[in-house]
């Protein structure tokens, strides 16, 4: 049959299983356009092109397979680069696909005409400029196929003007992309890590994203039940283990409990499996764990010794390995390891005021926010304060459920990321806790969500600051508060308004718990505004390039300014 | 006395698919990880379908992880550490 390029790259998705892509067209990319006007493609038209790429990773993230995202030439393509780069550093599988100038005008400064390969080249997986529909037949499937195979990541596959153009008779298709399988960990390697932690007396996980991406979170909660070890988890595994697990750890880092903190320091052992030992989450590396004998696992040989020389370095599959593992390792128990962990997180609780007192403290209104929603709900957020407040008291129950920009630290994350997760995951419940700095950065996807009237409420809260910035100008920069204050207030729920959706705002002063019930439970895409105070911090905190046992408490910040 | 030793260098050998990009890939990786690249000789094999590379890179404890990231790059085939090939190759090269 006669095929043009553009119907043999929507054919080629079709096979490919894609039936939701979000995007925006424009001149170069309209063949394609047209090729999926009436196919059973589901096209998301986004606001801007960087929300089509977070709308993509956030059905990504909620089902582990590659999403895709489009945009048109030059600026298109330009916009996607941060959707891109912040797929890369989470790891996350997405399939990139960009129009080009037609192969003429490459090279001539071309209206819209800018380098997107040579742009994603050093933040994607892989990329490809397709030169032909024969190279197009290889390279749609191949970017399945490496964007979802060993570490996942985003491949980014740039198509000019006049493939998609050009015309082709095709007989046969190309198979779909598909997970190429990983090799396994060798048997000797299993026996080593096997020794390694039925000798230790204080094994600790260290657990990371890499553990959701293998879907080896029950695994990694059985591996610490059968040896007894408590478990830490980095922003990007939260949800593995339960919060009420009396194993779980929380999260260590630079916002970590310190009790956490403090416990990695005496561990004997650390079995890191899909972690990649990120600054944020070690502090100052060369002091951290350092009496402990490290087993690391990834998928990524190149993770192994990247940051820190392990005694134990294991390339392979988390699933795979620990299923073979459990197989060798004789359960375990250390009473009294165990008790010096319930003892240091009993020492650092996370503090804050009197929910009575204080209701829409971050802490206590993450709280309420929980018991306001199933347990299955899908938690996205943006980077900042808030995102730090959702990592240390939401108490996250499953994989798959908390979608945060964790590498790159992208503001923007959220609402679209959002849309993502509700269109991937149509009968659950979606939040977006956002802050009144980030939501702004792609606040436009409130007119896409309005379109599909999804159920996802967008919390916005509100301390008229940039409340990091604000945060570390107060603790390191002498409270010299410099562009962290927002000098006029946006009335947010006017915003909503206008988009055509549901817009609160809460008033500390009214009810303001059962306000947010009520929106909350009334049907469709709300938004919500809220006040919370300007010099509530996100604490504890290791400072900026400090080791992680010098964690700052609310308590002890408290005691200085006495 | 300013220090006149040079740095010690050694030679990684690579097999990569022979296409517009690969170049870019490889020279991208060296600039973004902050590795020392101090020579590349490139020549297609006979069948043009690959290109075999000779890269004249620092002799220091980030030579491992060079070559893992570079084994991870999609159009690297293979990544071999031939110490038996010194500076002098590259050094005969100069015109």
């Amino acid at each position: 049959m006669q095929h043009t390029g553009a119907t043999i790259l929507r054919t080629l998705l079709e096979r490919q299983g894609i039936h939701t892509l979000a995007g925006i067209p424009g001149g170069a990319i309209l063949p394609f356009y047209d090729a999926l006007h009436g196919s059973g493609i589901r096209h998301i038209l986004t606001r801007h092109e960087q929300g089509a790429g977070f709308l993509a990773q956030g059905m990504a993230r909620v089902t582990g397979r590659a999403a895709v995202c489009l945009a048109t030439s030059g600026p298109g393509a330009t916009n996607l680069l941060t959707a891109i780069a912040d797929a890369r550093l989470d790891s996350i599988p997405l399939v990139a696909i960009t129009a080009q100038v037609p192969q003429a005008l490459i090279g001539t400064d071309a209206f819209q005409e800018v380098d997107t390969y040579g742009l994603t080249l050093p933040i994607t997986k892989h990329n490809f400029l397709v030169r032909s529909i024969e190279e197009l037949l290889e390279t749609i499937p191949l970017a399945f196929t490496l964007a979802e195979s060993g570490r996942p990541g985003p491949v980014a596959v740039d198509i000019p003007k006049d493939v998609l153009n050009a015309r082709a008779e095709i007989t046969a298709w190309p198979e779909p992309g598909r997970r190429r399988a990983t090799p396994p960990c060798t048997a000797p390697e299993i026996e080593a890590l096997a020794a390694l932690l039925a000798g230790a007396r204080r094994p600790m996980l260290y657990l990371g994203g890499g553990v959701i991406g293998a879907g080896a979170a029950e695994l990694a909660r059985t591996l610490a039940h059968h040896i007894d070890a408590p478990a830490v988890t980095t922003l990007m595994a939260l949800g593995t283990l339960t919060a009420d697990d009396p194993l779980n750890m929380g999260m260590l880092g630079m916002h970590g409990g310190k009790g956490t903190n403090l416990l990695m320091r005496e561990a004997d052992v650390i079995f890191a499996i899909g972690a990649r030992f990120d600054d944020r989450a070690t502090g100052k590396v060369a002091e951290f764990c350092p009496r402990a004998a490290i087993a690391h696992l990834d998928i990524d040989r190149a993770e192994l010794g990247k940051i820190r020389a392990a005694t134990l370095a294991l390339a392979g599959d988390a699933a795979e390995t620990l299923t073979c593992l459990l197989q060798r390792l004789p359960a375990q128990v250390h009473p009294a390891w165990r008790a010096r962990a319930a003892e240091l997180r009993a020492a650092y609780p996370l503090i804050h005021p009197a929910p009575a007192r204080e209701p829409l403290h971050p802490v206590n209104l993450i709280r309420s926010l929980a018991r306001l929603l199933p347990d299955d709900v899908i938690v996205t957020t943006d980077v900042g304060q808030h995102q730090m407040w959702v990592a240390q008291a939401f108490p996250f129950n499953r994989p798959r459920t908390f979608l945060t920009s964790g590498g790159l630290g992208t503001m923007g994350f959220g609402l679209p990321a959002a849309i993502g997760a509700a269109l991937a995951a149509p009968e659950r419940r979606v939040v977006c806790v956002s802050g009144d700095g980030s939501i702004l950065m792609n606040i436009q996807e409130l007119a896409t969500l309005a379109d599909l009237d999804l159920p996802v409420a967008v919390l916005v809260c509100n301390n008229a600051h940039l409340g990091l910035v604000r945060q570390q100008q107060e603790l390191f920069y002498g409270r010299r508060y410099s562009a962290s204050r927002f000098q006029s207030a946006t009335d947010f729920a006017a915003i909503a308004r206008g988009f055509g959706l549901r817009g609160v705002t809460l008033d500390p002063e009214d009810d303001p718990l059962g306000r947010l019930a009520s929106a909350l439970a009334a049907p469709g895409p709300v938004l919500i505004d809220i006040p919370i105070h300007e010099t509530a911090n996100v604490l504890p905190m290791v400072p900026p390039g400090a080791a992680n046992h010098l964690t700052i408490t609310a308590t002890e910040l408290a005691a200085a300014h006495a | 006395m300013p220090d006149t030793k040079q740095p010690a260098t050694t030679v990684l050998e690579l097999r990569v698919r022979n296409h517009p990009g690969a170049m870019s890939h490889i020279t991208g990786l060296f600039a973004r990880r902050a590795f020392n690249l101090e020579a590349i000789v490139c020549v297609p094999e006979a069948d043009h379908a690959t290109s075999r590379m000779l890269l004249l890179v620092a002799d220091d404890p980030k030579l491992e992880q060079m070559q893992r990231q570079l084994e991870k790059l999609h159009d690297v085939l293979e990544v071999r550490h031939r110490a038996d090939i010194g500076v002098g190759y590259f050094s005969a090269l100069r015109w």
